[in-house]
């Protein structure tokens, strides 16, 4: 039985990457032996896909500065639906294989692209904004290292002008860092065995993330016929538009693509270009506040809590907190600085009651996380920036009284 | 309150009245099966649960609140539909001991309606097969085997041969059930009907088999065959009470997205007297080769029947129901092989003890769960299946299919209301003779009268007509418009009145019940 949660998450994300969504498609079985293959036949889409011929958009940055992004264009071969396999764990120490079939015959959704990237850094941007557009649909939670998200790479290598060359297809990457060094890896290592007069075969092959290379795998070798066949028990999956609709059909039977692209939410791209509309922030600074999950709204949170301009919160926002959080591999979530806190530390010093060196170390002590307010900190240590002019001529007095020598010497110039 | 002959409806009523308990005739209809054993129609009785259920149905009854007609009547289901907590085979070796955790869709509702499920009845294997012969339990014997009626008839041979190895099948696959029905073992039976296993056996048996509209019935929980064309079958002694099982079963499933979404409401079946405003239509090419005279004598005889009434009676084409058989076979062993792939040892079933590798574990234990048909099948299905060959097999026997479909439309089209033929080639042969040819020849001679229903998804009934010149049981077979099965049981209903059929004289039963021709109500007349 389908699942209407999966052709509505297909639909979207179709309609997100600027498909076609095909108003008809059809379900295959796809036939093989596998021990994570309980029916013997895995049922996907292979002769009509649910949607097809779309594009994707995603950026780089030229330099490793993240100060000038260019935009690139991936074009969408198609998205299909089909149902996950089980699970393989291989012990080949006791020569046993153990299998996990709880999420046999869960929905997937496989989003084909063309071969229109060049090296493994494209890779990974490109699959990075697949996986925001993915979240901020809700279609999925895209983890990688959880497996939500699953990537296999095809990789080939030519001369200019000259067609593509045979295809080697990677997996077993785990992670978007993972996924461009075994890209880079498969095109260096062909290139190298081209170079060498060997040839390329039109192979699987497993990345080590151990090793950092690919590796052939054992089990697939030659090419299986899947003798595909139409899927018996589900009929052509119909979708409708607001014209097509049929006028007594009840709203729960069928799948409305135009209902469902009126309520589609901001995509990344949008949302990223309000920020910088709204908040005079620089591009790059949008693409860093949504790479990281939460980021953006506790940078808004602190916004609207200060007086301090956007443009220079997103400095202590993107070089303060996210470098701590980094560090301590904490999420926003996490982060022991709340908004509030932070927001408050900023009014401090906007209001010139201490100076950003000041500020810096508070926001230090705040990590610690004993509850304590900016301003209580400060008073602690007493941070006051020194308003009182009496004062400040006093201590400078006192350490150029102290310095006797030093002062002789800067004052000869 | 009598097994023979009681309709439905009379013994509901009976029950109702008290006049005789859920649990009497659950223990009468299971006694009746240990003494029939020899039939070898059941291969799980469920006697305490069917008791249980049984208990349940009095408590019911005694309160005035049964759930519905079928409440406390004793029930048999092929199988090859899952049933939770009774064993279900196939009559494969592969799933011997399975015991499935969920009830079949059908299953279930009979159970909701509080039918008593009395056990599984025999089949051919993973239901292949026309004769009920090639399970792993051995073949079912057809009760009219031990008729007065058909002994009375055979001729002692020249060289002896005991009564024993004179019996003759059932016909299949759905044997078990039929038999089961026809030695009043059980009111109602389910069967499958693939290209006519519900339907063959049932003409054999000399009861009732219908088989739907593909769609109507939900076929969830039932072990597929042919996904494209399988039916949950139903086998009666009368045709109100195929309707009275169909009512209980028939309707959307959301778990079974072949269902069509329709309401479907139960109907009664008004009695008919006036037939002069329908349109019987007599298929030429069912006068098939290897027809025996004797069937299409009665064939004609029917006819005339329908014309003498008033009915208009005319001879129509099916042009291309002399591709069906061809066609059957590519798109039935294609499907077969793709839903034979489950079964691979790992998760439930037979598992070999090979265990060099996962390769061979998997073939050994399909060499050894499957018998040579099923193999067989599954063999030429991949075939088909191939890429070389998918066009040129596969794709071209679905548009067969489609013009085979489209020939009904047709005639339907014209004016025709029902169609009326022959169900089977002959009448049921000795088991010695049957198995002489192959499976795969047997199915494809004996299919050709039933299988087109199957291609075109059209409901079909098979009625019991009369006896052959060997005391054996035939029927005919009407074919109606999808969805219009109330139109279709009508007719049949009107047809049986008119045939009267005998009542079957076996020992046993009326060993069993005394009260047997007291409370027969239909004359008989053979």
């Amino acid at each position: 039985v389908l699942n209407r949660r999966c052709v509505e998450a297909a639909v979207m994300t179709g309609l997100a990457l600027n498909c076609i969504i095909n108003k008809k498609s059809l379900f295959d079985r796809k036939h093989y032996f596998y021990a994570d293959l309980p029916a013997g036949y895995q049922i996907t889409q292979q002769r009509v896909p649910i949607a097809v011929n779309g594009s994707l958009s995603y950026s780089l940055c030229i330099d490793n500065k993240m100060s000038q992004m260019v935009t690139k264009t991936v074009r969408i071969k198609q998205i299909q639906l089909e149902q996950d396999s089980g699970k393989s764990l291989h012990d080949d120490t006791r020569s046993q294989t153990l299998v996990d079939l709880n999420r046999a015959g869960v929905g997937l959704m496989e989003v084909v692209m063309e071969p229109d990237m060049c090296c493994g850094e494209e890779a990974a941007a490109a699959v990075r904004e697949l996986q925001l557009i993915l979240q901020t649909l809700g279609s999925s939670q895209a983890v990688m290292a959880e497996g939500q998200l699953r990537v296999d790479a095809n990789v080939s290598v030519h001369r200019p002008g000259e067609p593509y060359g045979v295809r080697t297809e990677v997996k077993n990457i785990n992670s978007i860092r993972f996924l461009a060094k075994a890209v880079d890896y498969e095109i260096q290592r062909q290139i190298e065995e081209l170079e060498n007069g060997g040839t390329i075969l039109n192979e699987t092959r497993a990345f080590d993330s151990k090793l950092g290379c690919t590796v052939p795998m054992r089990d697939k070798e030659g090419k299986q016929d899947y003798r595909f066949m139409p899927e018996p028990n589900l009929p052509p999956l119909i979708l409708y538009d607001a014209r097509s609709l049929p006028a007594n059909m009840n709203h729960q039977q069928v799948v409305n693509i135009d209902w469902i692209h009126e309520r589609l939410p901001d995509l990344p791209s949008v949302k990223r270009a309000k920020l910088v509309e709204q908040y005079g922030i620089l591009p790059e600074h949008s693409f860093a506040l949504l790479n990281e999950d939460g980021l953006t709204e506790f940078f808004e949170n602190v916004v609207k809590q200060t007086q301090m301009k956007p443009k220079k919160v997103i400095g202590w926002i993107l070089n303060y907190l996210l470098s701590y959080l980094k560090q301590h591999s904490l999420t926003v979530k996490e982060s022991p600085v709340s908004s509030f806190l932070l927001a408050d530390l900023l009014n401090l010093l906007e209001k010139k009651e201490i100076s950003s060196t000041a500020a810096k170390q508070v926001l230090a002590e705040l990590w610690k996380g004993e509850g304590k307010t900016p301003l209580e900190i400060v008073k602690e240590k007493k941070l006051e920036l020194i308003q009182d002019e009496k004062e400040l001529e006093q201590i400078c007095q006192a350490v150029i009284d102290g310095q006797e020598n030093e002062v002789i010497v800067v004052v000869r110039g | 309150a009598a097994l023979q002959g009681a309709l439905r409806l009379q013994v509901s009523a009976a029950l109702k009245e008290g006049q005789v308990t859920p649990t009497e005739l659950c223990q009468r209809c299971l006694s009746l099966i240990k003494s029939t054993k020899f039939l070898n129609a059941y291969i799980t009785v469920a006697e305490e649960a069917a008791l249980k259920q049984a208990e349940e149905s009095e408590k019911r009854h005694r309160k005035g609140q049964p759930l519905g007609v079928l409440d406390g009547i004793p029930v048999a289901v092929k199988d090859n539909f899952n049933t939770a907590g009774i064993e279900t085979t196939c009559a494969s070796n592969m799933l011997k001991g399975y015991i499935s955790p969920y009830n079949a869709t059908v299953v279930q509702k009979l159970l909701d309606q509080g039918a008593l499920l009395l056990g599984k009845t025999n089949l051919d294997e993973f239901a292949m097969g026309s004769g009920s012969t090639d399970g792993v339990f051995g073949p079912v014997r057809n009760p009219w085997s031990y008729s007065r009626q058909y002994k009375g008839k055979s001729v002692p041979k020249s060289h002896s041969e005991d009564e024993e190895s004179n019996w003759v099948i059932t016909g299949g696959s759905s044997g078990g059930s039929a038999a089961a029905v026809s030695s009043f073992t059980c009111f109602a039976a389910l069967g499958s009907d693939t290209g006519g296993s519900t339907r063959n056996p049932a003409a054999h048996c000399g009861v009732v088999g219908l088989k739907p509209t593909y769609g109507l019935i939900s076929r969830h929980g039932l072990i597929p065959l042919v996904n494209s064309m399988d039916v949950p079958g139903i086998l009666t002694r009368c045709v109100d009470d195929a309707a009275i099982v169909l009512g209980s079963l028939a309707g959307h499933d959301p778990k079974d997205s072949t269902t069509i979404q329709d309401n479907f409401k139960p109907f009664e079946l008004p009695n008919l007297t006036d037939v002069s405003k329908l349109s019987i239509g007599i298929p030429k090419e069912y006068h098939a080769p290897g027809l025996s005279s004797e069937i299409l004598a009665l064939w004609s005889k029917a006819a005339d029947l329908f014309k003498n009434a008033g009915a208009k009676v005319i001879e129509v084409s099916l042009p291309h129901t002399c591709y069906s058989i061809v066609c059957y076979h590519v798109l039935c062993t294609a499907e077969v092989a793709s839903n034979m792939a489950r079964f691979d040892g790992l998760e439930y079933g037979h598992r070999s003890d090979m265990n060099r590798s996962t390769e061979s574990m998997y073939a050994a234990t399909r060499r050894e769960g499957f018998n040579d048909v099923v193999r067989g099948r599954i063999l030429s299905g991949n075939f088909f299946l191939l890429k070389q060959n998918y066009e040129n097999y596969f794709i071209k026997a679905q548009k067969v299919r489609r013009l085979i479909a489209n020939d009904f439309v047709k005639v339907f089209g014209s004016g025709v209301d029902i169609l009326l033929t022959p169900t089977t080639l002959s009448d049921a042969v000795p088991y010695m003779e049957f198995i002489k040819e192959d499976n795969r020849t047997r199915s494809a001679q004996d299919d050709i009268l039933t299988q087109a229903a199957n291609m075109a998804g059209l409901p079909a009934i098979t009625v019991p007509t009369a006896l052959s010149k060997r005391g054996l049981p035939v029927g005919l077979q009407f074919i109606g418009h999808s969805f219009q099965e109330k139109q279709l049981l009508t007719v049949a209903k009107w047809f049986e009145k008119q045939v009267k059929f005998p009542i079957i004289q076996l020992e046993e039963v009326m060993r069993h019940d005394h009260n047997v021709f007291q409370h027969q109500k239909s004359a008989s007349f053979s």
